[in-house]
């Protein structure tokens, strides 16, 4: 349902959107960075960046933003620098973009563990 | 834009606290059963959303300038693990035209899930290749929506799985199945993080 809604989307529409920008490789958004609304709509925002600062009152990921804005995760994460390069909102990066080696160290997986057998 | 359907089905927000993002791919071939073990631990009704690739070189559906653009569509839940760790599952189609996507959406994820049917065991044979290509930790599931016909040493061998990936049975309608899948994932990575940390 949602693919067919942005298959039906007008490619100009997401041009304007994202200001004709489709550059994402050098933005450090991950699909699970969870973005935090820092301050109010104002007037004259566009109606996304509005839409977005209003889901982002409560933590959102990236990865809901982009399905409950029913707009590609590129587009997002596009929208989404523009208010964290003008401060109206905050990225939590998740610890997996800090670390290099490919695997958690055993006490991060320990408490993932934990968590899991809590459920 | 269409928000109304998003509007209606009001997603459970997260936690205030909620911090840190983690992910763990269920891959599998079409019908296999990804959507159904999201859906059995997800604390949320699964969501779908998509991503669009555009890459120059090689493809069907090439463009006027020689550029392949792919839409793909995935479904995802959650699992808040914590009050700062949120689990993120997402379920991927294995089929190898998918693959230089997952590339780039699923970096950094915890490890995968291959799901897997014993009548369509060739539809998982790519995504083992590319997994251990990558060096990215996975598991293999046999989702058994009806009573499984071969011993998990059969479908070892017919895998070709190395000995060290577990091989597990599961029912991906079952919470509790579904939960101890991940589990089995995450022990999995366990073993090689400490073996890892005891190296001299």
């Amino acid at each position: 349902m949602i693919r067919r809604a942005v298959e039906e989307e007008d490619p100009d529409r997401l041009y304007t959107l994202t200001g004709g920008r489709s550059r994402t490789e050098d933005l450090e958004l991950d699909l699970v960075t969870i973005i935090v609304a820092e301050s109010a709509p104002s007037a004259g925002m566009q109606s996304e960046h509005v839409r977005i600062l209003r889901i982002t009152l409560h933590p959102t990921s990236v990865v809901e933003l982009s399905s409950e804005l029913s707009l590609p995760v590129s587009v997002v994460k596009i929208l989404v620098t523009d208010l964290l390069d003008s401060g109206k909102v905050s990225a939590r990066h998740p610890s997996s973009a800090l670390q290099r080696a490919s695997i958690p160290d055993s006490e991060f997986l320990k408490k993932v563990l934990v968590g899991l057998r809590n459920l | 834009m269409d928000s109304a359907i998003s509007e209606r089905t009001p997603r459970a927000p997260l936690a205030a606290t909620a911090a840190d993002g983690l992910k763990i791919v269920i891959v599998g071939g079409f019908g296999v059963g990804k959507t159904t073990m999201v859906r059995s631990v997800s604390e949320i009704r699964p969501l779908s959303t998509e991503e669009t690739m555009t890459q120059a070189g090689v493809g069907i559906d090439k463009g006027l300038q020689g550029k392949t653009t792919t839409t793909v569509a995935f479904d995802f839940g959650r699992i808040s693990l914590d009050e700062r760790m949120v689990l993120y599952l997402f379920g991927a189609p294995g089929q190898e035209r998918f693959w230089f996507l997952w590339d780039r959406l699923f970096s950094g994820t915890l490890g995968a899930v291959v799901l897997v049917d014993t009548r369509r065991l060739a539809d998982s044979w790519y995504a083992i290749d590319r997994l251990e290509h990558h060096g990215t930790p996975f598991i293999v599931a046999r989702n058994n929506f009806e009573p499984p016909v071969h011993d998990l040493g059969q479908v070892r061998d017919a895998l070709d799985l190395s000995p060290e990936v577990p091989l597990i049975d599961c029912d991906a309608r079952r919470r509790d199945s579904s939960k101890q899948v991940l589990i089995s994932l995450v022990d999995h990575l366990y073993s090689l993080s400490t073996a890892r940390e005891n190296q001299p």
